[in-house]
């Protein structure tokens, strides 16, 4: 009993709400700011479909789908998918595969990464996973921008069409921390520019920068990998995010480095119940 | 797996030849020249202005017309990808071809259309600015065309 | 890996055709990282020939996007015919693609 009480102490130290609230499960702080994060999205762009956040600036502007709409009847990411179910099914030259590494194959299971990994204490992204798995069997790590790694994971990711982000963040605080530093990542202001994520995806989200249509943050990893039009080939959320720092004047981060890692875990938690829609097609 | 097959250096040369005797019977009246591909309406190709482009294709001039629709985007979301769609409610339509005079080279595409085929026809352009976009259709001998305006600015995130 | 993917399906008597063709059709007047001018390399002829005959014939210029699409119907055939595609480019490359009609 009194181990009980010491430990609602505990974590109403650490801004829990006390086990016996209604939905305890639940009632966590990460749940709370994702709940209010999808709210102001909601209340801000009223005729989006909750399903919809996952198309980025095609759910909030008309000329914009039309477009999508267009390209999507033959989009161009199909040779990509393709070159990912190959690469993915080729086995190394240990004779082990990829789905040796990964529950149920890999297949279906997009959805649920980033993971927040217990034995090094960091955030794995499933571009990770990937590259851990080629260089336990003894291949080098592919490059982590586009070709394979993006062929593999439109794959990936296909096969998670339509299912909802379940990211979890499990009860550690190292996990939590993770959790709180891509949040503050993303609200911080970098760079020249002094953007944060958030003035462009949260603050002007909908609005136009330019030619472009800014996608709101909820939902916006959904999508990935995506056949940008202005790239004129594939690219992983490595490629975007670095592409995005040196666009807003920041200095690019490495790929995959922690603090990206990090933000990926942030975003994607935000977007729990939001439905993948990858592989993509962009501007 | 569908049943696609690269092609070898002798097969070309067949196919080749198939295709002039199959382009013959069009009457383009731009020639290719010798490095293009067979029946490539080089000089109609390479012109930079419209009415250079129109005059080495077709040798004539075109009307407005409301038989001919055309579709592209108001806005472009991004000018190396722009979805044109072009419907003709006109009889006997043997070419359509698609012109962006704004571009470096107005003439973007031409398509011949044997017997059978509809008038119609969809596929992505790139425009370099923003720029007119002209469809004209030779439907009896006659051209008839339709243009929109498509704007096109940078990207917001620097491209 | 094939470069041309096709859909082509018929509806009542109309068979709609759609190709994506995997080329980069570079324009000419884009510049690699180094300064330098990447050439011109783009399709010049694509054409869908449908029971021994031609029935749709593109002539294309460096403003057609990389990775090209298009979409065109035609009457004169059935679900089961097979349909072909062959494309030309400047440099004198080529490459067939087949496909059945659903």
């Amino acid at each position: 009993m009194a181990i009980a009480i010491a430990a609602i102490a505990a974590l109403r130290l650490m801004g829990a709400a006390p086990l016996f609230a209604a939905d305890a499960a639940s009632a966590s702080r990460p749940d709370a700011e994702r709940k209010a994060f999808q709210s102001f999205f909601f209340a801000k762009f009223p005729k989006v479909e909750k399903d919809d956040f996952g198309n980025g600036p095609y759910a909030v502007n008309a000329g914009m789908r039309k477009q999508w709409e267009e390209i999507m009847q033959f989009p161009p990411y199909d040779f990509a998918l393709d070159e990912g179910q190959q690469a993915w099914e080729k086995p190394f030259a240990n004779g082990r595969k990829y789905a040796d590494c990964f529950e149920n194959g890999g297949l279906g299971i997009r959805q649920t990464y980033p993971r927040f990994d217990a034995k090094t204490g960091q955030v794995e992204t499933l571009d990770g996973a990937i590259n851990r798995c080629r260089v336990e069997n003894g291949e080098a790590p592919l490059a982590w921008e586009t070709g394979t790694m993006a062929s593999i994971i439109a794959y990936l990711a296909q096969t998670s069409r339509g299912k909802p982000f379940d990211i979890s963040i499990p009860d550690d605080p190292r996990a939590l921390a993770a959790y709180d530093r891509g949040k503050e990542f993303f609200y911080s202001r970098k760079g020249q520019l002094g953007f944060s994520c958030a003035s462009c995806h949260v603050v002007a989200s909908g609005e136009r920068l330019r030619g472009d249509i800014l996608a709101p943050a909820l939902g916006i990893l959904a999508s990935f990998p995506i056949y940008r039009s202005d790239w004129g080939s594939m690219g992983t959320v490595s490629r975007r995010f670095t592409s995005c720092s040196a666009q807003t004047r920041a200095v690019p981060l490495a790929d995959q480095d922690e603090s990206y890692r990090d933000l990926e875990y942030f975003l994607s938690y935000m977007s729990n119940g939001i439905p993948i829609t990858g592989p993509g097609t962009r501007p | 797996m569908r049943d696609e097959q690269a092609v070898s250096l002798e097969t070309t040369r067949r196919m080749t030849l198939r295709l002039l005797a199959a382009l013959g019977l069009y009457g383009i009246a731009s020639p290719a020249s010798a490095d293009d591909a067979p029946g490539w309406p080089s000089s109609a190709f390479k012109a930079n202005k419209q009415d250079d482009a129109l005059k080495s294709l077709y040798g004539k001039n075109f009307e407005l017309s409301d038989k001919v629709s055309l579709e592209t985007p108001e806005i472009a979301e991004n000018g190396a990808v722009v979805p044109v769609s072009v419907v003709a409610k006109l009889p006997n339509v043997t070419s359509i071809s698609i012109l962006v005079p704004e571009n470096p080279y107005a003439l973007a595409a031409y398509y011949k259309l044997p017997d059978g085929a509809l008038p119609q026809v969809a596929c992505r352009l790139k425009m370099a600015k923003t720029t007119k976009v002209i469809a004209v259709v030779e439907s009896d001998g006659k051209l008839f065309a339709a243009a929109n305006d498509v704007k096109v600015t940078l990207g917001g995130c620097g491209g | 890996m094939p470069t041309i993917r096709m859909k082509a399906a018929a509806n009542g008597d109309v068979v709609e055709v759609q190709a994506l063709v995997q080329h980069p059709m570079d324009s000419g007047f884009v510049k690699d990282s180094a300064g330098n001018i990447i050439s011109a390399h783009h399709i010049e002829t694509l054409v869908f020939e449908c029971n021994g005959k031609p029935v749709f014939s593109a002539f294309w210029g460096p403003a057609v996007s990389k990775d090209p699409y298009l979409k065109f119907a035609f009457k004169g055939a059935a679900k089961g015919d097979s349909i072909s595609a062959t494309w030309i480019d400047n440099f004198g490359k080529t490459d067939t693609g087949t496909a059945k009609i659903a």
